[in-house]
């Protein structure tokens, strides 16, 4: 069976079919996400002072990765461009790259970033205690100034045995330079580059901490949104490759000589899904990784 | 004969039009251009988020200001919305006014006459 109106325009809508369903799907998908950021919305605003994280990421990466996704929204139209002009060639060359960048994308995710948070912990103080650890806290200083207090001690935990060992009386933390150094003025707000832990351990008695966890979904209200958000972002960004190099193999080649400007209609959609999710990272680098 | 025609009869395909095929070779530019934009306003977005603006509300504010003036470059020029058919912006009215409903709700959460 022919799919009618693949290239030629339906009287009524005045647009070939796949046009008018990718923009009902990117509507959909608009309600998908934005019922994710109006999560995101109200977890924030309704968070207690000090318990909003700031600066946790690792900013230089992600703004690197946020390049890398302009870029590939840049080639990608440029690949549909090439086959309008009937140029098969640098068609080919675009979609390569676009499909790098979508590649490089998810690889610093799954393999950088992703792992980096499973190796750092975070222990939550009780509130009346949070004063015996005022060397680590610094919150006397932040109250100075008026900023909001720390809540946490973070770093790498030189003792992971100890969460499930009912013997164990205290954890040993190699400190984040917040941690390490609180009253530092420079400390007050996040740094652009990502400085790694210190050396310098804190020892924290057990029945001090209220919670105690790696920097996973499950460690905070922050780290909950942020790694669904991303996750689901990460899934349309390997949808979006997986399509592309459909797109790209030798079947497409065949379709191409077939019908060249159904298969540029067809990038043309992918392409539209594409940009769409290039879209929604530029709301989610800001609100993760800068504020 | 011009590149563009070279490459037509290379492929042995001619385009739909020659004047549809001339346009997209103008657009080409264009989408360099706003892809250059976008990455210099990534630059802006990571320096204005480490300005003091006073608050955390301000500095929310600017970084969303500057991202919603990339998502509309993004789907003006890339998703080609600055030119496009009555049906497509019919669409999108509707899915304006379902997430502008969906944020409202969020804002109804802390909407309490009793206790507020």
């Amino acid at each position: 069976m022919e799919i009618p109106y693949t290239v030629t325009a339906r009287p009524d809508t005045g647009l070939w079919n796949a046009k008018v369903g990718i923009w009902l799907f990117l509507a959909s998908e608009v309600m998908l996400f934005g019922g994710l950021f109006s999560a995101y919305v109200f977890l924030r605003l309704d968070a207690n002072p000090g318990e909003w994280p700031h600066g946790l990421l690792n900013v230089p990466v992600g703004t690197m990765n946020t390049a890398i996704l302009i870029a590939s929204s840049v080639t990608v139209v440029l690949a549909w461009a090439a086959l309008k002009m009937r140029r098969y060639r640098a068609y080919w060359w675009y979609m390569l790259v676009t499909i790098l960048c979508g590649v490089i994308f998810l690889v610093v995710k799954l393999a950088y970033e992703w792992p980096q948070k499973f190796e750092h912990f975070g222990a939550f103080i009780k509130p009346d205690k949070l004063e015996k650890y005022e060397q680590y806290l610094g919150n006397h200083h932040l109250a100075e100034r008026g900023l909001a207090p720390r809540l946490e001690i973070s770093g790498h935990l030189e003792n992971k045995e100890a969460i499930n060992d009912p013997n164990a009386k205290e954890y040993e933390i190699a400190m984040d330079p917040v941690n390490a150094d609180p009253t530092n003025p420079n400390m007050d707000r996040p740094h652009f580059l990502y400085v790694p832990h210190t050396e310098k351990i804190a020892k924290i008695e057990k029945e001090d901490v209220e919670r105690i966890s790696s920097f996973g979904p499950w460690h905070s209200a922050y780290f909950a949104s942020y790694f669904t958000i991303t996750g689901l972002h990460g899934a349309h960004v390997l949808g979006g490759v997986l399509v592309f190099i459909y797109m790209w193999l030798p079947v497409s080649k065949r379709l191409y000589k077939r019908n060249p400007e159904h298969l540029a209609n067809r990038v043309e959609v992918a392409g539209l899904f594409w940009h769409f999710v290039d879209l929604v990272w530029i709301f989610v680098f800001p609100l993760f990784y800068l504020l | 004969m011009n590149e563009h025609e070279e490459m037509v009869a290379a492929d042995g395909h001619a385009a739909p039009d020659d004047h549809a095929a001339h346009n997209v070779a103008k657009h080409v530019r264009k989408y360099l251009l706003v892809g250059a934009t976008l990455i210099t306003f990534t630059a802006i977005t990571v320096f204005l988020s480490y300005v003091n603006f006073g608050t955390m509300k301000a500095n929310v504010a600017v970084a969303m200001l500057v991202a919603t003036f990339k998502a509309a470059l993004v789907a003006a020029i890339f998703m080609h919305l600055s030119n496009e058919k009555r049906l497509i912006y019919r669409i999108l009215v509707f899915t304006a006014f379902f997430v502008l409903g969906l944020f409202f709700l969020t804002y109804l959460a802390w909407y309490d006459p009793v206790t507020r």
